[in-house]
């Protein structure tokens, strides 16, 4: 009875089922092939600007100083042996590390505190909250170098009509440095604050209802819900910030230029002084490249941080 | 109903906490959250407020060591005149406005187009490049500066606006790209299907569907690219040298320091009108501003 | 103008995984059939390779005579009604129907004379100007029949259009299928799991399972004739009982025995046709319609035996009651006046007329 409808073979050639390769399998080759025109000008700026740049830094960092002459590593070893390539190493780990703490310490509390809110006033508070991380730190450091001024300092002003002595900001090494993590948390404690927010805000609220009902207090929610739900993003985000921070420029740059005594040159700064200011082009790509191997290292954690999360969502 | 009413009163509950405080409590750490924010606001919005305060000084008051600097006693518009009148104040705008415009334009080029061809068109090698998107994202402009310092030079660019422009995408598409596969992916596949059968070619979808359905996407890469752009400052102060090709963010500075004399209140004037072409996308585009950023966490 | 056919289709995935394993199908123009099956078994690759949206491994697949494997999917002359509709969310209802017309270059007022006849076809006029946000799930589903209707296709395909919708809509969308079906009369090829979906709307049920076809046949033959112990358990609910047995040659007549020492004679219309399999072991299939309380009636081949109900589901029109026999659950469908309770023996009567038997190993129905 199901023959009836089924036509079998009616006056085919006993072959015909060799695969053909036709308009589809055209159409299927040159949709890749657009694909990759499409990609290409992606390509060109990946490979072009930064590919072929780092590259290029490898060589560049193996010459002298007159770029003449191939020197090998002796760049990297001589940079090794001085002083203050030392110190710009510390320095760099002291700024980065500090200033990450701080801004996620800094975010996480003021994105509880705005998760709190009720939801009307949220916007405002949160709007109000961004503000150092939407203006270009080149230009909100101009005013914060303002403020650490040695004769007119507006912060000295207000410490010494409470009664405390005025403090050198920029011009004594611990207080310098002290200054340029402050400025420097001060423009990214906004970012970690808005990711913990939208974090945050991702957590169900049954998870929080169901932990009430099982008896769970506000710090033990923080504890066993809020923060393993949160784990990953925490981790991209320090992670993240701890690249970016390290390899900072704009706000040492501005406020100490590396001063006093270079006790606040980072990487990217003292990077620029001897590649740029003082035009050893080979020197200056090889303190840049010391960054490389710990930038590395952090951008393999952000990466198996994020396909870890991006299989989280999806399966 | 009532069954669940006669045993809450018959067994009275282990008392943890003083019954009735829920309330109380809530208010405190209403009113906490509330000081907690407050301390944070000031702290905060200090110096773009003393931006605003010194830029309506006269040099005099400025340099005036008596009075209280948080406030202004005669404000003027004097630093503001003499920034947009004299000096390149308004040229140092206007290339920062060229760079950026550029570059915003070539970065939704480059990442429309291959994050599109990255979400809906697999060919070889496919994953690994969105990988190296990624990473690339992670390059930070301090690692490359010098070679590329090189490059530019040997390129004939070499203190040219030019050369920001064809910089800056580096720092921008990875990103806008990344953003843009996410948002790309979000699109059911059956729309392309369903484009595909009412005669779509892959053009056609990319402009009538993919784009508009993408548009909140579309608009935080844009700001993201732009926001980029905008305060962008090793590379202008790497690259450029002359006070005609100079953006905003080098050019305060080169032209309103003279040896050691600073002309404080006109910084603070140009640095104010700086942050104010990114505060007013912030403020008004605030939730796309916040999509953008975020989309790093909540997409990838 | 636009029958379609299916020539030894084989659809192989990377990897060597066969999803369609060589089907023949003819479908005749203004024919509505349906492609039934549970997850996996291949039916929607087989529409997706008619839509041109999965390329065909091998075979062939001819749309009004002419063979269209190399044929992209715009020009197939095709439409498509997506499970989840797959509206273009920017545009409107009016845009989304004529988007297929526009990229074909239409002029403006055919399609505007096509949109509105589809609105009204389809009752949606009122809403040609909102964004598919601001529809309900029925809606969405009509704009998505229209778009398909405005195009004039040789075929309509159908992806599983209704399970997004509830219950109750989804009966009322059935109706509303079917009568645009017999307005317009393309050609339809249609997609679902659900059994009932496909008895109800199709001219012909295609019955697919693991990549092949089972059977293919008319709704009532597929119920009453399955070819297959697939098709007889997969169509109907509750699903048909398979109970085993041995067919065995006592005194002249034919007998099968059930578990539980339960001996009931083969009614002498099918003893020619059992007659070759006797000692074997076979499947004895008896749909729980055919096996009810026993009621006064004159009906010749009803046998009784007893039996003890386990659980009990009055369901108000009937009782569902089941038992096991021998590790087979068993179900009944009793007229809810008869008093039953789970552990009391009971006296059923089975319909020996409505019994299949079925080889065991083969799974072909005897």
């Amino acid at each position: 009875m199901a023959d009836g409808n089924v036509v079998m073979a009616r006056g085919m050639p006993a072959a015909v089922a060799p695969p053909q390769k036709g308009t589809l399998h055209r159409i299927a080759r040159r949709r890749s092939t657009l694909a990759f025109l499409m990609t290409l000008p992606l390509l060109a700026v990946i490979g072009g600007l930064v590919a072929y740049p780092f590259f290029y830094a490898l060589y560049l960092s193996m010459l002298n100083k007159r770029m003449t002459r191939f020197v090998g590593i002796d760049n990297f070893t001589f940079l090794l042996s001085r002083e203050t390539f030392q110190a710009v190493i510390w320095q760099s780990v002291l700024f980065a590390v500090s200033a990450v703490i701080a801004k996620a310490l800094i975010g996480f509390i003021l994105a509880h505190v705005l998760h709190a809110l009720p939801a009307k006033g949220q916007r405002k508070w949160r709007g109000m909250l961004l503000v150092p991380w939407v203006i270009p730190p080149a230009v909100s450091t101009l005013a914060w170098w303002w403020m650490f001024d040695p004769s007119y300092s507006a912060i000295n002003w207000v410490l010494t009509t409470v009664g405390v002595p005025p403090v050198a900001w920029l011009g004594e090494p611990s207080w310098a440095r002290f200054s340029v993590i402050l400025v420097n948390v001060w423009y990214g404690a906004p970012f970690f604050m808005i990711m913990y927010l939208a974090a945050l805000k991702s957590v169900p609220d049954q998870l929080y209802e169901a932990a009430a009902i099982d008896g769970a207090t506000g710090w033990q929610k923080l504890r066993y819900v809020t923060v393993p739900m949160m784990k990953n993003i925490i981790a991209i985000t320090v992670l993240f910030s701890l690249i970016v921070t390290f390899a900072n420029f704009d706000i040492v740059r501005i406020l100490t230029n590396g001063g006093p005594q270079d006790k606040t040159h980072i990487f990217g700064t003292y990077a620029f002084q001897v590649g740029i200011q003082s035009g050893d082009i080979p020197l200056g790509s090889a303190v840049s490249l010391f960054m490389f191997p710990i930038l590395a290292v952090f951008a393999i954690f952000v990466l198996r941080d994020v396909t870890r999360r991006n299989k989280e969502m999806t399966g | 109903m009532s069954g669940a009413s006669v045993t809450r009163g018959a067994v009275a509950p282990p008392t943890y906490y003083k019954v009735g405080s829920i309330k109380r409590e809530r208010r405190w750490a209403l009113i906490g959250a509330y000081a907690a924010l407050a301390v944070f606001v000031v702290f905060f919005l200090t110096p773009p407020f003393y931006m605003l305060v010194t830029s309506l000084k006269s040099s005099g008051e400025i340099a005036d060591l008596s009075g209280n600097p948080w406030i202004v006693s005669s404000p003027t518009l004097e630093n503001y005149r003499e920034l947009l009148t004299q000096g390149n104040y308004v040229t140092h705008f206007l290339n920062s406005v060229i760079v950026t415009l550029a570059v915003v334009a070539i970065t939704m080029v480059i990442s429309i187009f291959a994050a599109f061809a990255l979400s809906r068109m697999r060919f070889w090698g496919s994953t690994m490049l969105a990988t190296g998107v990624f990473l690339t994202y992670l390059v930070p402009e301090t690692l490359l500066f010098i070679p590329l310092f090189q490059i530019i030079g040997g390129l004939g660019l070499y203190n040219n606006l030019l050369a920001m422009i064809l910089i800056y995408p580096t720092l921008t598409v990875p990103f806008t790209t990344w953003i843009m596969i996410g948002y790309f992916a979000s699109i059911p596949k059956e729309l392309d299907e369903a484009a595909l059968i009412d005669g779509a070619n892959h053009f056609q979808m990319l402009w009538k569907i993919f784009i508009p359905v993408a548009l909140p996407g579309i608009l935080a890469a844009m700001i993201f690219a732009f926001t980029v752009s905008w305060a962008q400052f090793l590379y202008p102060m790497a690259f450029l040298v002359s006070s005609e090709q100079m953006v905003l963010t080098v050019g305060i500075v080169s032209d309103l320091i003279r040896g050691d004399t600073f002309q404080w209140g006109k910084i603070m004037a140009g640095a104010l009108m700086a942050a104010a072409p990114p505060l007013l996308v912030y403020a008004f585009l605030m939730d796309y501003y916040i999509a953008g950023l975020t989309a790093g966490a909540t997409k990838g | 103008m636009a029958q379609v056919s299916l020539r030894k289709i084989v659809k192989e995935y990377e990897g060597g995984v066969q999803a369609v394993k060589g089907i023949d199908l003819e479908i005749a123009d203004h024919e509505f059939v349906v492609l039934v099956g549970p997850s996996g078994c291949g039916k929607s690759t087989t529409l997706r390779m008619i839509a041109g949206l999965e390329e065909i491994t091998s075979g062939e697949i001819a749309i009004g005579g002419q063979v269209v494997n190399d044929i992209p999917p715009r020009d197939r002359d095709i439409a498509m009604v997506f499970q989840n509709y797959a509206l273009y969310p920017h545009m409107s209802v009016y845009e989304n129907m004529g988007f297929g017309l526009t990229l074909r270059k239409f002029p403006k007022d055919e399609i505007r004379r096509r949109v509105e006849n589809a609105a009204r076809i389809l009752d949606i006029g009122n809403l040609l100007d909102r964004k598919p946000k601001a529809l309900s799930g029925g809606q969405r589903q009509r704009v998505a029949m229209g778009r398909a209707i405005v195009r004039d296709p040789k075929v309509f395909l159908f992806d599983e259009p209704l399970s997004n919708l509830d219950a109750k809509l989804r009966v009322q969308m059935r109706t509303e299928i079917k009568k645009v079906h017999q307005t317009v009369k393309t050609t339809t090829v249609y997609v679902t799991h659900d059994q009932v979906e496909a008895m109800t709307l199709a001219d012909r049920v295609v019955v697919m399972n693991q990549g092949i076809i089972e059977q293919v046949g008319a709704p009532q033959e597929l119920y009453h004739h399955p070819a297959t112990r697939f098709v007889a358990g997969f169509i109907g609910s509750p699903a048909m009982n398979f109970i085993p047995a041995r067919l065995e040659n006592g005194a002249g007549a034919l007998r099968m025995h059930l578990p539980n020492d339960i001996v009931l004679p083969v009614p002498a219309s099918r003893t020619q046709r059992y007659a070759p399999h006797a000692g074997r072991e076979v499947l004895f299939g008896i749909r729980p319609e055919h096996l009810t309380e026993v009621r006064a009636t004159d009906k010749p081949n009803i046998a009784t035996f007893q039996a003890t109900p386990e659980v009990v589901e009055p369901m108000g029109m009937e009782t569902l009651v089941h038992f096991w026999m021998q590790g087979a659950e068993v179900c009944a469908r009793l007229d809810p006046a008869v008093p039953v309770e789970p552990g009391r023996p009971l006296t059923m009567a089975a319909d020996l007329d409505q019994m299949h038997l079925i080889d065991p190993v083969s799974g072909r129905v005897l």
